[in-house]
């Protein structure tokens, strides 16, 4: 007996702590709901969070230069391990970048090649960065054209970087003046089979000499052969010459303008095509941005303006296109290899780093009280030398996304390229030099031109059927109903944007007028009908049943679509003088695109009518019959009742399924990525398409790079359509919860 | 008439009107893609017509009539074409598939009504299903035996033949895909071995030469089937149909590409059907050709049905739990507030979103992970850690979670609480009286979420489209090779399908039938799981009615 209660106590406490195991098991099951939704929403922000951190410069190792000499350049390879200079004694320094370079300290020479053939003082002329070559003038008038170079090789399984110097073209120097003078101002550029050198002679004579290569078909080896050409221009007082990477124009600094040369065909005579006046500002420094459509001038008081060419009434002109505030007199302007960013040097030691087409000053720093000498990029943007007196600081730059800022996102930003300031969405391209424009603004009034159509056409439709299925439908008809409309819902989207796309799109297309007819058509055709059977004998009438007046048009419905199609032809041939497409685009002056708003409204309309309909009939269908009844009793007609006592207390759930209703259209993909034609327009017609935030993403996610600015920019653009939804469904659940509450209390 | 007004009943009318539409609309949108999927595998007439072109010339053109329309005169006047009668007037034209794709510049040719002389069908006219170019329509001259033609009955030695090249070809496919498959796949599973023992420093001589030999023995037998294979496509390039075409030019076809030649002309409404029949069969279980315009959809019908149970096998539980929280422990306070907003908000995230995060968490985060920790030997081609089978299936099953919970708790309300009481009553546990009383009550309410979320799962493209569908797998997610099923694998589906012949492929006009054919499959699927989720939903309403009274 004490045997068997005893089993059953421990029998009993197995239960009991089955039953909590339990407890907690469904506690932690219902929450994982919860935790499900946390995580998309923080790995979302947590893909985007980087694009929006800070940029930081931070100044890792600062060391004395190393080697000997003036330094005419610095560069820093890709690795960010070593650095070079190019020094006023005719050799190149290798040098270790950081304390990371296994076995040197930071500052140590690792390498000095010299460079002979040159004598006397040197002047240097580099490339846009990302050609990395230098050419270098001797006091004969005789240049040599150098590129540091590393090569990887992998002893031992370790990476080893061996620096060298590689003759791009050629190790024999180049006559670059034909009087034999030294030069006083130098600069170089070179593609596959030019190279341009110009320059300031020590006479004062402006010059330019273009390289032109040959292969040879037998030795393969290009062969280059030199032209020289003289500028007539006063050559005093320049301050500064820089070169276009296309050869195509030269710009030329004197105290305050910018003269623009056209140097495309030095043989048929060297122009100036345009002169960029500062009034009294004398200009302090000037530089080319990567991709070499840009050039920035810095002005005294640490002004730097960016300028391009825009197309004017007078050709195309450099325009002054933004500013940026450096603080101070900026004495050096270094560009990214790729993007496009730059920093500048000031006279009292700052380094301001600067994203042209994000319009901002990213991050300013102080390196030191002297005036900066020289900065350079390494090639991935992430780190920097810059020398100021008598010191290399190696400065480490975590900048990823500069071109990812509020303004580039939501305001008009002027690209190069383009005449004007715009909103624009492009993010891939074949060329190399292609900025990516990634402005959220077109796609995200693509979204809400969708959502809007969309909504036109489902709002009136599902509330008027929602009001009519839950108070005047009779019962067994509402048993059809229902059901009817859920299998609406469940129809997958992708089938709904098939047909609009495919056989919606061209039949509205070719009997446009037909679809204006059903417009007027329908409504009157429901009027006449509803009084044909008002005026139809009592006795015919007293034995229909009440409340099926939906089926009984349902043959109205179809006989007027068939009617209105029927007559689309003849009406084209009579309104729009037989083409309708031709008679908007011509006459009204409306472009139209096959796939248009109008038939993504009525195809995500039809996947919107569902959503709403169901939960407005059953905010419509739950208001306490007492009310409905007592204001009938009192003598409202079953309309007035209808509108004045049950709508108004329905209204906040009919609320509530208009934002369902919004929130699933704003979200919707499948349809506007078939039924438009996808284009980021910014333009309200009806006639025209659309690209939407979630076709965005679906047409563009599976191309873009882990990572990339790009990527985390679809991501951004997930992350708004998500809080946006979240919002909808948040005050909708909100509003409905209310509802039940009063409802229960009445 | 103004009584009439003001007693309110137009607007009723209205009112009712917009139920009409979307009755008509929706009943409408099913019939029309059920006829215009069906009709795609009846047998269409061929004809034969006579047209003269805009020099007066007369041609003969033979082909299906694929699309008709009407055309006005004026817009026929507008682009350039000379044509009598009032600007008013309409024109029939119609859309011709002429096939013989390597023959004539266009595949499909509009003809307008006037420009036809004469149609005729005759009934030796055929149509010839190939591997290649898409259909040849004309007339079956002879069979070549190795060039020679054959005596006898035309129709038996053409039946004859193309039965032998369906059966050698059936042969060839099995050595390809399964025999010569599988040895692709082990010789693929030595590498990786090889290259993990070499990750491991475990690499000795012995075992360099354990793999060779394994590889040699895998070569030598391939050797062996690609000897069979090559034996086998010889035998099927032996004979060949030759056909005259509409040019009246006699056209060698080699049987190798012949599937199947039909002559819809002399058949009557009874063999059309069977033929049907047989069409619809092909469609289900043959695999596309030509770019998925032509040939079946049966690798798509696998890999939806398969992502979609194994998704259902992940919501089901999850559902139930978090649905048998909020509705038998969760009290009323801010945190069950919070999780119902949740579940909604769940529900109302746009579907692309869901792709993204799974393209992000799934693939990238948690498949890079398992790739380092699993499979670093195939590294650096990833092995989860690119979209596949079961992050497809994990994404759906957090999108179809709502579906579930919502379902099931429907079905827990309806659960009348004096049924809980009396388990409790008589000293169960509330575990015991949920596992033995209240969950079979509400098992049917379970199946109706399961169902419906199936079906919105089977209809779901937008997030598939970034965590783990192709427009071609080139094997299925399931195959004789171990172990067997294949999750890291990419997989066709039967939206995404639709998405891409009807929006991707080159030649839409010939896929769009197909595209058709291929929603009906799809929607019939997923109407289906919804009527019957309805239905017992409704059955359920009722049974627990009656027992609360």
């Amino acid at each position: 007996m004490a045997d068997s209660a005893h089993n059953l106590l421990a029998a009993s406490r197995v239960r009991l702590l089955k039953d909590q195991i339990a407890r907690y098991g469904v506690t932690a099951g219902g929450v994982m709901v919860l935790v499900a939704l946390l995580l998309i929403f923080f790995y979302l922000l947590y893909v985007v969070f980087p694009v929006f951190r800070p940029v930081t410069l931070e100044q890792h190792e600062t060391f004395a230069i190393p080697g000997a000499g003036k330094t005419l350049a610095l560069g820093i390879e890709e690795q960010n391990e070593i650095g070079f200079r190019l020094t006023s004694n005719a050799d190149v320094v290798f040098f270790a970048a950081r304390q990371a370079n296994k076995g040197f300290d930071s500052g140590e020479i690792i390498a000095t090649e010299a460079l002979p053939q040159l004598q006397g003082e040197l002047v240097l002329a580099s490339t846009t960065p990302a050609m990395q070559t230098y050419a270098i003038a001797d006091e004969t008038g005789k240049a040599m054209v150098v590129r540091p170079d590393f090569r990887t090789s992998f002893p031992n399984d370790v990476r080893k970087l061996t620096p060298y110097i590689g003759y791009p073209l050629g190790e024999e120097p180049f006559v670059v003046d034909q009087q034999g003078q030294s030069l006083k101002l130098f600069v170089f550029e070179r593609g596959e089979e030019q190279a341009t050198f110009a320059g300031v002679t020590a006479d004062e004579r402006l010059i330019v000499t273009r390289l032109l290569g040959e292969e040879n078909f037998m030795t393969e080896e290009v062969e280059w052969t030199a032209e020289h050409y003289a500028v007539r221009a006063q050559a005093q007082n320049i301050d500064e010459l820089k070169i276009t990477p296309d050869h195509r124009m030269m710009f030329v600094r004197h105290d305050n303008r910018v003269d623009v040369y056209d140097i495309s065909e030095p043989e048929s005579g060297i122009s100036r095509i345009q002169t960029l006046d500062f009034g009294k500002k004398q200009l302090t420094a000037m530089g080319l941005l990567s991709g070499a459509s840009s050039i920035l001038i810095a002005e005294q008081g640490g002004i730097i303006s960016q300028w391009f060419q825009v197309r004017t009434e007078n050709g195309r002109e450099f325009t002054r296109i933004r500013d940026f505030d450096a603080g101070a007199n900026v004495s050096v302007l270094a560009s990214e290899f790729f993007r496009r960013g730059f920093l500048a040097g000031t006279d009292d030691g700052k380094l301001s780093l600067f994203h042209s087409t994000g319009d901002t000053r990213l991050v300013t720093q102080k390196l030191a009280n002297d005036a900066i000498d020289q900065i350079v990029f390494s090639p991935r943007a992430d780190s920097v030398l810059v020398e100021e007196a008598g010191q290399i600081s190696y400065v480490e730059i975590y900048n990823p996304h500069p071109e990812v800022t509020w303004n580039a996102l939501w305001t008009e930003v002027w690209y190069e390229g383009y005449s004007e300031p715009d909103y624009i969405w492009q993010s891939t391209s074949g060329s190399d030099d292609f900025e990516a424009k990634m402005s959220l603004v077109p796609i995200s009034f693509g979204t809400i031109k969708a959502a809007f159509y969309a909504m036109l056409f489902a709002v009136p439709l599902a509330l008027a059927g929602a009001i009519y299925t839950a108070y005047f439908m009779a019962p067994e008809m509402r048993t059809y109903v229902k059901p009817t409309v859920e299998i609406m819902e469940a129809l997958p989207t992708v089938i709904l944007g098939f047909l609009a796309g495919l056989w919606l799109a061209p039949l509205m297309e070719n009997n446009l007028p037909g679809v204006m007819t059903l417009l007027i058509v329908l409504p009157t055709g429901f009027l006449a009908a509803a009084y044909g059977f008002h005026k139809m004998p009592k006795r015919l009438k007293q034995k229909i049943p009440e409340g099926w007046d939906a089926a009984f048009l349902i043959p109205v419905v179809i006989f007027l679509t068939w009617f209105s199609f029927a007559i689309s032809p003849t009406l084209e041939v009579w309104l729009m003088g037989g083409n309708a497409r031709s008679y908007i685009t011509n006459e009204l002056g409306i472009s139209f695109d096959q796939r248009n708003s109008l038939v993504v409204g009525i195809a995500m309309g039809f996947a919107v009518i569902p959503t709403i309909f169901s939960i407005a009939e059953d905010a419509v269908f739950s208001v306490p019959r007492h009310l409905s009844n007592g204001s009938l009793a009192l003598g409202a007609t079953p309309w007035q009742t209808m509108t004045r006592v049950v709508i108004l207390t329905a209204s906040p759930g009919i609320f509530s399924a208009v934002m369902m209703g919004l929130g699933r259209a704003v979200g919707e993909t499948m349809i506007v990525l078939m039924a438009t034609g996808n284009t980021p327009l910014m333009d309200f017609s009806i006639f025209q398409g659309m690209r939407t935030l979630s076709a965005n993403i679906a047409v563009e996610m599976p191309e873009s790079e882990v990572g990339s600015s790009h990527y985390r920019v679809l991501f951004l653009s997930a992350f708004v359509l998500f809080i946006v939804t979240f919002f909808f469904n948040t005050i909708s659940e909100f509003v409905r919860q209310r509802l039940r509450d009063k409802y229960s209390n009445m | 008439m103004k009584t009439w007004f003001k007693s309110g009943s137009p607007w009723i009318w209205m009112t009712a009107g917009t139920v009409s539409i979307s009755l008509v609309a929706v009943l409408g949108l099913l019939l029309l893609i059920a006829w215009r999927g069906l009709i795609y595998f009846w047998p269409a007439t061929i004809y034969e017509f006579d047209v003269r072109d805009q020099f007066g010339n007369i041609n003969t053109v033979v082909g299906e009539i694929h699309d008709r329309e009407q055309v006005s005169v004026v817009q026929l006047r507008e682009s350039g074409r000379e044509i009598e009668g009032e600007p008013t007037d309409m024109v029939t034209r119609y859309l011709v598939k002429t096939g013989n794709r390597e023959f004539v510049e266009l595949d499909f040719r509009w003809i307008l009504e006037t420009d036809i002389i004469e149609r005729r069908t005759p009934e030796n006219l055929a149509k010839v299903e190939r591997q290649k170019n898409g259909n040849f329509y004309g007339e079956v001259v002879e069979v070549l035996d190795s060039g020679q033609p054959i005596a006898g009955d035309l129709m038996e030695v053409l039946f004859e033949r193309i039965d032998r090249v369906a059966d050698l070809n059936s042969q060839m496919a099995a050595i390809q895909h399964s025999d010569i498959g599988s040895i692709n796949y082990k010789l693929e599973k030595i590498r990786l071995r090889e290259r993990g023992d070499e990750i491991r420093d475990r690499l000795t001589q012995e075992r360099i030469d354990g793999y060779n030999a394994e590889r040699e023995a895998l070569r030598n037998e391939y050797l062996g089937y690609e000897k069979k294979l090559f034996a086998l496509r010889d035998e099927t390039t032996r004979d060949a149909v030759v056909v005259k075409d509409m040019r009246g030019e006699l056209v060698t076809i080699s049987m190798k590409y012949v599937l199947d030649v039909t002559f819809p002309n002399r058949m009557g409404v009874f063999s059309k059907a069977a033929h049907w029949f047989v069409e619809v069969g092909k469609f289900i279980s043959n695999e596309p050709r030509e770019a998925n315009t032509e040939g079946g959809v049966f690798p798509a019908i696998f890999g939806t049905v398969f992502m979609v149970m194994l998704m259902a096998v992940v919501v089901t539980p999850f559902g139930v739990v978090a649905a048998i929280y909020l509705h038998e422990y969760a009290g009323k306070n801010a945190l069950t507030k919070i999780i119902r907003t949740a579940v909604i908000n769940l529900a109302g995230v746009p579907s692309i979103v869901y792709g993204v995060f799974g393209l992000g968490f799934f693939v990238y985060v948690m498949g890079g992970s398992i790739d380092q920790l699993f499979y670093p030997e195939a590294l650096p081609s990833p092995t989860f850690g690119t979209p596949g089978m079961m992050w497809s299936a994990l994404t759906l099953a957090i999108l179809t979670l709502p579906v579930v919970i919502v379902s099931t708790e429907e079905g827990l309300s309806r659960i009348p609480s004096t049924v809980r009481q009396g388990s409790l009553a008589l000293g169960a546990t509330k575990a015991e009286t949920l596992w033995r009383i209240v969950l079979p009550m509400a098992s049917p309410a379970i199946m109706t979420g399961l169902i419906l979320a199936v079906a919105r799962a089977a209809g779901e493209v937008a997030p598939l489209m970034l965590v783990g569908v192709v427009k071609m797998a080139p094997t299925l997610p399931v195959d004789g090779n171990f172990p067997f099923i294949h999750l890291d694998r990419k997989f066709m589906h039967l939206g995404f399908h639709i998405y891409d012949v009807g929006f991707q492929s080159p030649n839409v006009e010939a896929a769009r039938p197909l595209v058709y054919a291929t929603s009906f499959l799809l929607v019939t699927v997923i109407v289906g799981l919804n009527i019957t989720a309805i239905g017992i939903r409704n059955h359920l309403r009722e049974k627990f009615r009656s027992l609360e009274h």
